[in-house]
C-alpha cells in the first residue's frame, strides 16, 4: 500500500460531535426489545407471556432508525460537499465498505455451509449411509436418502413413533421449484443488472449523466423484476408446490438461503435508488467523486455472485 | 485546523455525543469492568452454592442461568469489550493516528453494547427466567427446550455482534490507512498487529454466529429443522457451525492479550522485544489454524473418525506458534535488566500461567484422553487459566501499565503489588483444584455433587471468594489513582517503554497526532 | 468404583483401553510437566539472574533465526511423537465390531432408558433415575454414601465381555459417561452413537450426565453392575420373566386401591421432579385441582400419552408400560384431593394408544 502523505494526514476530518451514534443505538435497542416479543407472541408456546404490543414497539424503533440512518448519510454527503473528506478518509470508507461486504460474504457462507453439511452428512446418515447405519436402522428405518428429500425423516416412521419428543411436524415438499424457469430468468436478470451496473459506473467516469441515470434506472428495475418473481416463486412454493419452511431440512436451506438473498437485494436495490435519487435530482456525484454509488455498486456485484451460488447449489444441483 | 486542538465537552454528553477515540476508549474500559463484576458476581453465586454438597442457596434451574450468564458476560462483556477499549485509547497512539478511521461508527459500536447487555441481563426478569443453556447454547436444549427469553438472547447477539463487526472494521481500517509516515507493517508495534488480526477474525466468525442464533431463532419460530434430525437436520450441525464461531473467539480473547504483554516485558526488561518477524508470522499462524481445529470441542459427539484425528492433529499443531511466543517472551526477558512494577508482575504470571493452560490444552486436544476429560471440571480449568491468567491477567498489566498515561497520574505500587499476590494466590486456589476433580471425574454445570468432591470444591470456592475480594481491591487502586495518584508529567512514565504513545505528555492531551509524526 | 477423597489424578478403570487412555493420559501428562519445567527453569532463571537490581545494564540483542527455527521444529517433533500413540489408541476406542452384547442406551431428561438388543426372549427395556431422596440433596437427612450417584435400576453386563453401546437421546443432548469403563459418548436426539467396554473386574461402577440437558442435569447418574456370567444369566431371566408377569398383569383389572399405590412409586420416580411431592406443580403445572386429572379421563389420558407438544411435558407413552401408564393417571385423578374415584385399566391405556 502507498505511503500516506503528511497533508493528507493533517486534514483528516475528525467530527467533533455527534447525536448520530446515539440515536441508532437507542433506535436498535427499541427494535430489539419489540421484535423479540412481537415474534414470541406469534407462538403459541411463548404467547401468553409476550408483551402484546410488540410490533408496535418494533415499528416504532425501526422508524427511528430509518430517520437517523437517513440523516446519517445525510451527514456525510454534506461533509463531502464541504470538502472535509481527505482522500485517506475516502479510503477509509473503502476498506469499511470492502470489510463488511466481507463479512457478509462469512454469513453467506455460514448457511452454504449447512447445506453441504445437510446433503452429504446428516441426510446420507438418517438414510443409513457412512456411519449412520445404527441411525437409520433403529430410528429412521426406511427413511433413504434423496435430494430433494421426497419426505422427512419423520414421515418416514410417522410422527407418533419418532424417538423424539415435541420438536415439531415436518412434511416434505410435494414438488420443488424448477431451475429452469424463474430462477433461470431471475439469473439473468440479475447478472444483466450486474453489467447495467457497470455501464452506470463507466457512463458516470465518461461523465455522461443522462447515460448513468437511465443504466442505473434499468439496472434497479431489473432487480425489482428479480424481487418480483421471487415473491412470485414463494407464492407458488407455498401454494402449490407444498415447500415451506415446515419441508424438513430442505425447505429450511432453501428458504434461508434464498429468504436472506432477497432480502439482501432489497437491501442493495434501495442503496441504488438512493443513489439514483440523488443523481437526478441533485445531480451528485463527479466522475472523480462517487463513491456512495460505487459501494453500492459492489454490494450489488456481491449480492449477484451469491445468487450464483445460489441457482448453482440451491436449484440445479 | 485550528478547531482539532481545543479539549473535550463538559458533562454527560460529552460522553454519550463522543467520538473521540480516548472517550470511546474510556466508555468501553468502564463498561467492561462493570459487566467484569457482574460477570464475576455470578460466578461467586455459582461457587457459594458448590461450596458444599447438596443444595443450600439456589434452585438448580438458576445455577443454569448462573453458568449460562457468568460464561456470556465474561466473553462478550468483560473480556472483548475491555481489548477494543485498550485498542481504542493505544492504537491511534500507537501509529501515529489523529483518532480512528470511522469516529461515529466508534460510538456507534459502543452504545450498542450497554443495551445488547441490559436486553440480555433484564432476561434474568423474565417469566421463564434467563437463557438457561450454557454459554455454548447448544440446540435442541436453547431451541425447543428454550424458555421464552431465547427470543431477546438471540437479539442480544445479533446486536452485540454488530458492534464487534462494526468496531472490528474500523480497527482495521485505522491500521491499514492511518499509519504515521514511515510507520510500515514491520514497525508497528505488536499490540497492534495482535489486534490487526484479531479483527480479521472478528469479521470473518461474528456473521457465523448471527448465522447460527438465526437458525436457532427460525428452529424455535418458524418450523425448520436445521437442528431437528425429525426433519433431516442435526443437532451437531449447531456444534460446528458454534464452534466454528468459538473456537476463532478463544483466540481473539488471547491475541490482543499477547501484544499487550508483548509490549510490557520488553519495557521492563529493557530490552527490544525478540524475534519480532516470528512474534507476527506465529501470530498469523495461530490465526489461521483456529478455523480448522474447532471440532476439537466436540470429539465425544460421535464425528467419523477422520475428523476425528484430523481435528486432533491440526489442534495440537497450534502448540507450535504458541510456543514461539512463549519462547520469544523468555528470550526477550533474557539478558536484560529486569525490574517488577505491577504490569510486569502480571506479565509474567501470564506467561507463566497462561503455559499452564495451554499445556493443559494439549492434553485436551488428544481425542481419546479427551473422552475422558470432556465436559468435566478439567475443562474448566483449562479455559480459566487461558482467559482468566491469560485475559484477565493480561488486562490487569495493561491497566497498570498504561494508567499513567491515561490520566497523569501515578497507581500506588504497593497497592498495585498486593493486588498482584492476591489475584496470583486467590486464583491458583480457585483453579489450580479444579483440575483434580475433573480427573476424579467431576462434570461441569452441575450445582451439587458427589461427596468425594467436597474438599477441593471447598478450597476452590474459598479461593475464589479471595480472587473475587482481590478484584473490588483493584477497582479501589484504579479509582484511588485517578483521584489521588501522584501526578507525573514525564512524557515516558517507564523508562524502558518504547512506542509513539511515549512521547506524548501525560496525560495523553484529548487530540494526539493531529499533526502525524514521522517514524524512522 | 468411585473415584475417592481427595483424588487428583484419572482412575485407570477396568477395562484395557482405560488402561490404554489411562498411559496416554500419563505420557502426555509428563512430557507437558517437562515441557514446563524446562520452559519455566529458563525463565525464573532470568528472572532472578537478569534483575536490574544486581546493577546489571540490558543485552539488545533481538533475534537469532537460528534458535528461533530450533525451537520451532522441537515443539513439532514432539508433537508428532504425541500424535501416534493418541491415533493408535483412538482407533481402537472407534473399534465397536464383534460386540457380544448390545444394550441401547436413550437419554431422556432426566434418567436413562437400557434395552438389552440381542438376546433372545422377553425383551428387556428399563429405566434408570436417581433415587437419592430430595431430603438428602436439601441437607435436611445425612448424606449416604453414594449420594447422587445411587439410581433404582442399575445396568447389568457381564464381566469379560465386550458390549456395544448404542447410545442416543429422546428430547436433549445427554452424554453417557462412567470413568471406569472409559466411556462418554454424546447422546443425540435423532442419531445413535456407538460406543463399547469390555470390563475385567466385577464391580458396580458410576458415573453420570455430562451434557448440560437442563434443570436436572446433575441428578441424572449411572450406575453399571458388571457381574459373573451365570448372575447375569439369573439376573437378566428374573427380567425377563418380570416383564412377562407385566404382560400378564396387563390383561387383568386391579381395584381402585391396587392402582393408586402402583401408581404412587410411578408418580415419585416420573412425575415428582416436575409436578411436586404433593402435585402442587414446579416446572410442570399443578396437578393437584387441575381440570385435566380432575376432567375427561380421555384427555388426561392423552396428555400422559402423548404430552404437551413444545412443552417440557413430554410424551409417556413409550416411556410408561400400560399399565404404569394406566396406574399413575389413577393416582394422580385419586391423590391430593383428587377425589375422582375413577380407575383407568392397562387396556384403556392400550385402547387409547391405539385409536390414534
Ligand atoms: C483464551 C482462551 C483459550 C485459549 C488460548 C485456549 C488454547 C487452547 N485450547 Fe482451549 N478452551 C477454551 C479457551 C481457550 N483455549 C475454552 C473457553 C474452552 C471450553 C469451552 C466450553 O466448552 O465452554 C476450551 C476448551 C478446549 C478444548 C475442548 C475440551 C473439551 O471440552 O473436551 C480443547 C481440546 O482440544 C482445547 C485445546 C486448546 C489448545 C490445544 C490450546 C492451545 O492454543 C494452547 C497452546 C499453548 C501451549 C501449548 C503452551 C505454550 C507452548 C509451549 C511452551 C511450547 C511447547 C509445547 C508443546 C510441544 C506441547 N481447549
Ligand atoms: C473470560 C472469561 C471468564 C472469567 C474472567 C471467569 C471468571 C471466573 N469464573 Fe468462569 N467461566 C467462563 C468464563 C470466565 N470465567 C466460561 C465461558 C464458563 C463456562 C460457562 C458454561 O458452562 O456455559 C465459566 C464457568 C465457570 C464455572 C463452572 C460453572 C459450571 O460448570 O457450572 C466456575 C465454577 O467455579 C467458574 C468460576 C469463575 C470464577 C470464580 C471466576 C473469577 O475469576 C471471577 C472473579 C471476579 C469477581 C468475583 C468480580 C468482583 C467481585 C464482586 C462483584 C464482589 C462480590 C464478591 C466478593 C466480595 C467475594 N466459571
Ligand atoms: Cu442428561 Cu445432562
Ligand atoms: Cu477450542
Amino acid at each position: 500500500m502507498a505511503e500516506q502523505t503528511t497533508a493528507d494526514n493533517e486534514t483528516y476530518y475528525v467530527p467533533e460531535q455527534s447525536k448520530l451514534a446515539i440515536c441508532m443505538a437507542i433506535a436498535v435497542a427499541i427494535m430489539v426489545v419489540g421484535v423479540g416479543d412481537g415474534i414470541n407472541s406469534l407462538n403459541p408456546k411463548f404467547a401468553d407471556v409476550a408483551n402484546p404490543n410488540g410490533w408496535m414497539i418494533f415499528y416504532t424503533g425501526l422508524g427511528c432508525f430509518i430517520l437517523t440512518l437517513f440523516s446519517w448519510f445525510r451527514v456525510t454527503i454534506i461533509e463531502e460537499k464541504q470538502g472535509l473528506n481527505s482522500p485517506q478518509l475516502k479510503h477509509s470508507y473503502v476498506l469499511g465498505m470492502q470489510w463488511f461486504i466481507f463479512s457478509e460474504v462469512m454469513f453467506f457462507a455460514c448457511f452454504f455451509g449447512v447445506l453441504f453439511y445437510a446433503r452429504n452428512l446428516s441426510v446420507p446418515w438418517l438414510a443409513g449411509e457412512g456411519d449412520g447405519a445404527l441411525t437409520n436402522e433403529y430410528l429412521w428405518s426406511g427413511f433413504e436418502y434423496s435430494w430433494p428429500l421426497v419426505s422427512t425423516p419423520q414421515e418416514t416412521v410417522g410422527i407418533a413413533n419418532q424417538v423424539i419428543a415435541n420438536n415439531g411436524e415436518f412434511t416434505s415438499a410435494r414438488e420443488v421449484v424448477d431451475p429452469w424457469h424463474i430462477p433461470l430468468i431471475n439469473t439473468i436478470l440479475l447478472v444483466i443488472s450486474s453489467v447495467t451496473v457497470h455501464f452506470a459506473h463507466s457512463a458516470l467516469k465518461a461523465n455522461k449523466r443522462k447515460a448513468f441515470n437511465n443504466w442505473l434506472a434499468i439496472s434497479l428495475l431489473l432487480g425489482f423484476t428479480f424481487v418480483g418473481f421471487q415473491i412470485y416463486e414463494y407464492y407458488e412454493a407455498y401454494t402449490h408446490l407444498g415447500l415451506t419452511l415446515e419441508s424438513g431440512i430442505y425447505g429450511s436451506t432453501f428458504f434461508i438461503l434464498t429468504g436472506f438473498h432477497g432480502f439482501h437485494v432489497c437491501m442493495g436495490g434501495i442503496m441504488l435508488a438512493v443513489q439514483w435519487l440523488r443523481s437526478i435530482s441533485r445531480g451528485d456525484f463527479t466522475p472523480e467523486e462517487h463513491f456512495g454509488f460505487e459501494a453500492s455498486s459492489w454490494y450489488w456485484h456481491f449480492v449477484d455472485v451469491v445468487w450464483l451460488g445460489l441457482f448453482l447449489f440451491v436449484y440445479i444441483i | 485546523m485550528g478547531d482539532h486542538h481545543h479539549g473535550p465537552k463538559k458533562g454527560i454528553m460529552r460522553w454519550i455525543l463522543t467520538t473521540n477515540h480516548k472517550d470511546i476508549g474510556t466508555l468501553y474500559l468502564w463498561f467492561s469492568f462493570a459487566m467484569f463484576l457482574t460477570g464475576g458476581a455470578f460466578a461467586m453465586i455459582i461457587r457459594a452454592e458448590l461450596f458444599q454438597p447438596g443444595l443450600q442457596l439456589i434452585e438448580p434451574e438458576f445455577f443454569n442461568q448462573m453458568t449460562t450468564m457468568h460464561g456470556l458476560i465474561m466473553v462478550f462483556g468483560a473480556i472483548m469489550p475491555a481489548f477494543v477499549g485498550l485498542a481504542n485509547w493505544l492504537i491511534p497512539m500507537m501509529i501515529g493516528a489523529p483518532d480512528m478511521a470511522l469516529p461515529r461508527m466508534n460510538n456507534l459500536s459502543f452504545w450498542l453494547l450497554p443495551f445488547a447487555f441490559a436486553v440480555l441481563l433484564s432476561s434474568l426478569f423474565m417469566e421463564g427466567g434467563a437463557p438457561n443453556f450454557g454459554w455454548t447454547f447448544y440446540a435442541p436444549l436453547s431451541t425447543t427446550y428454550a424458555p421464552p427469553s431465547v427470543t431477546f438472547f438471540i437479539f442480544g447477539v445479533h446486536v452485540m455482534g454488530a458492534s464487534s463487526i462494526m468496531g472490528s472494521i474500523n480497527i482495521i481500517a485505522t491500521v491499514m490507512n492511518m499509519r504515521a509516515p514511515g510507520m510500515t507493517y514491520m514497525k508497528m508495534p505488536m499490540f497492534v498487529w495482535t489486534w490487526l488480526i484479531t479483527a480479521f477474525l472478528l469479521v470473518a466468525v461474528m456473521p457465523v454466529l448471527a448465522g447460527a442464533v438465526t437458525m436457532m431463532l427460525m428452529d424455535i419460530h418458524f418450523g425448520t429443522s436445521f437442528f431437528s434430525a425429525a426433519g433431516g437436520g442435526d443437532p451437531v450441525l449447531f456444534q460446528h457451525i458454534f464452534w466454528f464461531f468459538g473456537h476463532p473467539e478463544v483466540y481473539i480473547i488471547i491475541l490482543p492479550a499477547f501484544g499487550v504483554v508483548s509490549q510490557i516485558i520488553p519495557a521492563f526488561s529493557r530490552k527490544p522485544l525478540f524475534g519480532y518477524d516470528s512474534m507476527v508470522y506465529a501470530t498469523a499462524s495461530i490465526a489461521f489454524l483456529s478455523f480448522i481445529v474447532w471440532a476439537h470441542h466436540m470429539y465425544t459427539v460421535g464425528m467419523p473418525l477422520a475428523g476425528e484425528l484430523f481435528f486432533m492433529y491440526a489442534t495440537m499443531l497450534i502448540a507450535a506458534p504458541t510456543g514461539v511466543k512463549v519462547f520469544n517472551w523468555i528470550a526477550t526477558m533474557y539478558r536484560g535488566a529486569i525490574t517488577f512494577e505491577t504490569p510486569m508482575l502480571f506479565s509474567i504470571a501470564f506467561v507463566f500461567l497462561f503455559t499452564i493452560g495451554g499445556l493443559s490444552g494439549v492434553m485436551l486436544a488428544m481425542a481419546p484422553v479427551d473422552f475422558q476429560y470432556h465436559d468435566s471440571y478439567f475443562v474448566v480449568a483449562h479455559f480459566h487459566y487461558t482467559m482468566v491468567a491469560g485475559a484477565i491477567f493480561s488486562m490487569s498489566a495493561a491497566v497498570y501499565f498504561w494508567l499513567p498515561k491515561w490520566t497523569g497520574r501515578m497507581y500506588n505500587e504497593t497497592m498495585g503489588k498486593a493486588h498482584f499476590w492476591i489475584s496470583f494466590i486467590g486464583f491458583n486456589i480457585t483453579f489450580f483444584p479444579q483440575h483434580f476433580v475433573g480427573l476424579a471425574g467431576m462434570p461441569r454445570r452441575i450445582p451439587d455433587y458427589a461427596l468425594q468432591f467436597a474438599d477441593f470444591n471447598m478450597i476452590s470456592s474459598c479461593g475464589a471468594f479471595l480472587y473475587g475480594a482481590s478484584q473490588l481491591f483493584f477497582l479501589y487502586n484504579v479509582i484511588h489513582c485517578i483521584v489521588a495518584g501522584k501526578k507525573t508529567e514525564k512524557a515516558k512514565v517507564w523508562d524502558g517503554a518504547e512506542g509513539l504513545e511515549w512521547t506524548v505528555p501525560s496525560p495523553a492531551p484529548y487530540h494526539t497526532f493531529t499533526t502525524p509524526p514521522t517514524v524512522k | 468404583e468411585e473415584a475417592q477423597r481427595w483424588q487428583t489424578n484419572l482412575a485407570p478403570g477396568v477395562t484395557e483401553v482405560g488402561q490404554k487412555v489411562y498411559d496416554l493420559h500419563m505420557d502426555i501428562f509428563i512430557l507437558c510437566i517437562v515441557i514446563a519445567v524446562v520452559v519455566f527453569s529458563v525463565m525464573f532463571y532470568a528472572l532472578i539472574a537478569h534483575r536490574k537490581s544486581t546493577g546489571r545494564t540490558a543485552s539488545q540483542f533481538h533475534e537469532n533465526t537460528k534458535v528461533e527455527i530450533v525451537w520451532t521444529i522441537i515443539p513439532c517433533i514432539i508433537l508428532i511423537a504425541m500424535a501416534f500413540p493418541a491415533t493408535k489408541t483412538l482407533i481402537e476406542v472407534y473399534d465397536t465390531s464383534d460386540s457380544e452384547l448390545d444394550i441401547m442406551i436413550t437419554g431422556y431428561q432426566w434418567k436413562w432408558k437400557y434395552e438389552y438388543l440381542n438376546d433372545s426372549g422377553e425383551t428387556v427395556s428399563f429405566f434408570s433415575s436417581l433415587t437419592t431422596p430430595q431430603r438428602e440433596i436439601n441437607n435436611e437427612d445425612a448424606k449416604g454414601e453414594h449420594y447422587l450417584l445411587e439410581v433404582d435400576e442399575p445396568m447389568v453386563i457381564p464381566v469379560g465381555k465386550k458390549v456395544r453401546f448404542l447410545v442416543t437421546a429422546a428430547d436433549v443432548i445427554h452424554a453417557w459417561w462412567v470413568p471406569a469403563l472409559a466411556v462418554k459418548r454424546d447422546a443425540i436426539p435423532g442419531f445413535v452413537n456407538e460406543a463399547w467396554t469390555k470390563p475385567l473386574e466385577v464391580g458396580v461402577y458410576r458415573g453420570q450426565c455430562a451434557e448440560l440437558c437442563g434443570r436436572d442435569h446433575g441428578f441424572m447418574p449411572i450406575v453399571v453392575k458388571v457381574v459373573e456370567q451365570d448372575e447375569y444369566d439369573s439376573w437378566l431371566a428374573g427380567k425377563q420373566q418380570e416383564s412377562a408377569k407385566l404382560k400378564e398383569l396387563m390383561a387383568q383389572t386391579f381395584t381402585l386401591d391396587e392402582m393408586v399405590a402402583r401408581g404412587e412409586s410411578v408418580y415419585n420416580s416420573q412425575c415428582m421432579a416436575c409436578h411436586g411431592d404433593q402435585g402442587q406443580g414446579g416446572v410442570g403445572k399443578a396437578i393437584a385441582g387441575s381440570a385435566i386429572a380432575m376432567g375427561d379421563i380421555s384427555q388426561h389420558l392423552d396428555v400422559v400419552i402423548n404430552g404437551v407438544p413444545g412443552t417440557a411435558m413430554q410424551a409417556f407413552g413409550n416411556q410408561l408400560n400400560d399399565l404404569d401408564a394406566a396406574a399413575v393417571t389413577t393416582y394422580q385423578r385419586n391423590a391430593w384431593g383428587n377425589n375422582m374415584g375413577d380407575t383407568v385399566q392397562a387396556i384403556d391405556v392400550y385402547n387409547a394408544k391405539k385409536g390414534q
